[in-house]
Order: structure tokens, then sequence, then C-alpha cells
């Protein structure tokens, strides 16, 4: 990492570690191409253009390429969730619980009564769903509150290039969660409906009959606009969130502090609210999924 | 924005972890959750059973403890009117004795009155008989005189 200007600055920090099969390399870490580690002095004039190259590199790779950041921070802050949940929950006693077990119970009774006010339906799956929803978005949210600098530099020093540490920047990991989400909305509203019911609520409604295209245009927007609402709004807020911090970063050092505090802290908020935005959406999508209109 | 493999992943791993949190996580803590709810509601309906009981113990403390006082009340009163009665016996009893006691004193006294009364009478006699004699320089005969004696005697 040797950015020289401003854009070539933030181009790098909003660039996944990539691993994927290049149309020519074959499979490969995207690289900044042209870039010589010997020899900085020769290009340090345009040397920002090798970060552009990565990410032309990328996307020649197309659908073949996998964000090894993204897939590393997001399982291993679910396998941290995963790990102190499960020890907790291991030890659950019904008498006076500890530290730890509070914690998770105090948690898991906040998803709980947020899905209860909302769902009427019985389901094993919505309150683990849910949870793990809440904890892991809010882990990998958190992540946007470590200094942008901190870990890509440490990364750089260990030879990794690039290293963007919040998987929810990446629209790949909210759209993921997202589509997962939307299986399981089709899923329940085919189970509760079952397979002409919900071709119906797709096709009859809201004209009635000889209206079916219009019908299942309108409903189909609708149903594809959950997912894509779900994945582009806690994507766009972290991604805005992380820029901002990545923009306060190239100020002076001096006014960096008086910004990036005010900042984090309002961005404390943004992180548990967009957990508990796709926490609580998933659980009225799939209320309504049980609904019948 | 390049979508690829990562979504699969991400996809992939969401499942993992939410099948894995179905496994091990949220049964348990909502088991330990409801378990420990039914405890505290339990332990409140038993704390409400105990209070009642404590009423009712408390009202048959006070019902016992009334009767108590009354029973207590009812024998002291009883001891105060014996206690009365007796001392009331003894005065009548002592009057009695006493009256008693004066009237015969009194029938002593008037008793000895008399003796010394007829005594005197006896010797006022024989000294006017005495005197008379020696007045009239013979005898008077008492035997002869006597009822006049004895009228003399009774005016004494």
């Amino acid at each position: 990492m040797a950015a020289e200007t401003a854009g070539g600055y933030i181009v790098h920090h909003l660039t996944n570690l990539t691993f994927g099969k290049h149309p020519v390399e074959g499979w490969t870490f995207a690289y900044p191409r042209g870039f010589d580690p010997e020899n900085v002095a020769a290009h340090a004039a345009n040397s920002d253009l090798q970060y552009q190259y990565t990410r032309d590199m990328i996307a020649e790779m197309g659908f073949w390429a996998i964000h090894v950041d993204t897939m590393l921070w997001s399982i291993g802050l679910g396998a941290l969730f995963c790990f102190f949940f499960a020890k907790a929950a291991k030890y659950a006693t019904s008498g006076v619980p500890g530290g730890l077990q509070n914690f998770v119970e105090l948690i898991c009774e906040f998803v709980d009564t947020n899905i209860k006010d909302t769902y009427s339906g019985k389901s094993t799956l919505i309150g683990p769903l849910s949870l793990t929803i809440f904890v892991w978005v809010f882990l990998m949210n958190l992540m946007d509150l470590v200094p942008v600098d901190l870990v890509p530099n440490l990364f750089y020093m260990a030879g990794v290039e690039y290293m963007k540490i919040v998987p929810t920047t990446d629209v790949n990991a909210t759209l993921g969660m997202a589509i997962g989400v939307f299986l399981l909305i089709i899923f329940y509203s085919i189970k509760m409906k079952g397979f002409g019911g919900f071709v119906g609520e797709l096709t009859l409604q809201p004209f009635g009959k000889w209206m079916i295209p219009f019908n299942l245009l309108l409903e189909g927007v609708g149903l594809i606009a959950k997912p894509i609402s779900l994945a582009l709004r806690l994507f766009g807020n972290l991604y805005a969130g992380e820029l901002i911090f990545i923009l306060i970063a190239l100020m002076p050092f001096w006014i960096q502090f008086t910004l990036s505090v005010p900042w984090a802290i309002f961005h404390i908020l943004v992180i548990v609210l967009q957990a508990f935005i796709f926490m609580m959406l998933t659980i009225v999508y799939l209320a309504m999924a049980h609904e019948h209109h | 924005m390049n979508l690829n493999l990562t979504l699969v992943g991400q996809l992939i791993s969401f499942a993992i972890f939410v099948w894995f949190c179905m496994k091990f996580v949220w049964p348990p803590v909502m088991a330990a959750l409801n378990e420990r709810q039914e405890k505290i509601a339990q332990g409140l309906a038993d704390a409400d059973k105990a209070a009642k009981e404590l009423d009712v113990a408390q009202a048959k403390i006070e019902e016992q403890v009334r009767e108590a006082k009354e029973e207590a009340s009812r024998i002291l009163e009883q001891a105060r009117k014996q206690a009365a009665q007796t001392v009331e016996d003894a005065q009548a009893k002592a009057r009695a004795e006493g009256e008693k006691l004066i009237e015969q004193a009194k029938a002593d006294i008037d008793q000895e009155v008399n003796a010394a009364r007829e005594a005197l009478r006896g010797q006022v006699s024989a000294l006017a008989v005495t005197g008379a004699s020696k007045i009239l320089g013979k005898a008077v005969d008492a035997q002869a005189h006597a009822e006049l004696i004895d009228q003399l005697a009774k005016e004494l």
C-alpha cells in the first residue's frame, strides 16, 4: 500500500482482497498490476493507477472470484458469535445466570420479544435466524469502528496488499444474506399457502384474473424488492459510513480526531440500527409470507 | 460492485451459522429462559400462597389471644369476686362475734351491777337495821320487819 493521491487511497481502501479465475492468468489473487515492489520510484508518478488495474482485473474475473477478506472476516465473526453464544447456551441454567449467560439471554430475549410482537406463527427457525442476523450483522458492522488504516497496514506489512475488514460494505455479503432470507420467504409462502396459493397471490391480485400480466409485474417487483432493498439498505449505510471514515483519514492528522470521533459515535447508532432493521424486516417479511391476503 | 462467488459463499456461511444457532444456541437459551420464567411464576405463586396462609394463621393467633385474654379476665374477675366475698364474710363474722362479745360483756356487767346492788342493798338494810336498832335502843327484829326493810332496800 503506497497510495500517492487521495483517489488512489480511496480506491485502495474500497478494493477487496480477491481470489479468482482470470481469463488470461487463471486462478490468482488480483494484484496491483504494473506495480513492481522492487522499484517503487520508477512509477511513483502514476503509482496509484495500480489500484485501478486491480479493480479492472477483478472485473475481468467476473463471477468466478471470491472476496477472501469478506469471507475471512464474516466467517471469523460468525464463528466468534457461535462460539460465545454456544458456550453460554451449553451452560445455560434456569438458576442465577452468570455474566456471559446474562448477556446472551438479554439479546435472545430482545430478539424473541421482537419476534413475538410481529410474528404469530409457530416456527423453530425464525428465532435462531433472527438472532444470527442481528448479532452477525452487528459484529460485521462493528468492524467499521476499527480505524480504517490499522488492519490494512498490518496486513500490508505481512505482504497482503488489500484488506477490507467490514464485510457489510461488500454488497456480496449483504446480498448473500438477503437471498437467504428471500429463499425462506418463498419457502414459507409455498409451505403455508401451497404452490397454487403462492402463484395466485402473485398473479390474481390486486386486479383480478383478467389482468394477470400486470398483476404479475406489480407483485413480482414487490417480491424482488424485498431482498434487494434488504441488501442495499445495509450495504449502502455501511459503505457510506466507511467512505466517510476514509475521507476523514485523508485529512491532516490534527483534524482527524475532531471529525472521526463524532462520526464514530454517530456511527454506533447506525451499526446497531442497521443490524436491527435487517433482523426486523426479515421477521416482518416472514410474517407476511405466513399470512393469507 | 462486483457480484461474484462471495455471494454464494456468504449464503452458505449464513445458512451454516443459522443452522448452528438453531441447533446449539437458541433452544438451550430459550429453554433456560422459559424454565426460569416458570420458576419465578411458581415462586410468586408460592409467595402469594404463603402470604395467604400467614394471614389465616395471624387471624387464628389473634382469635386465640383474644380468647385467652377473655379467659384471663374472667378468671381474674371471679377471683376478685371471691376475695371480696371472703372479706365480706369475715367482716360479717367478726362483727357478729364482736356484737356477741359486747352483748355478753353487757350481760356480765348487768349481772355484776345487780349483784353489787343486791349486796349494797343487803348492807344498807343491815346498816339501816343496825342504825334503827341503835336509835330505838332495841334490836329490830329483822325477821319481823323484813317486809319493811325490803321495801326500804328497794327504794334505795
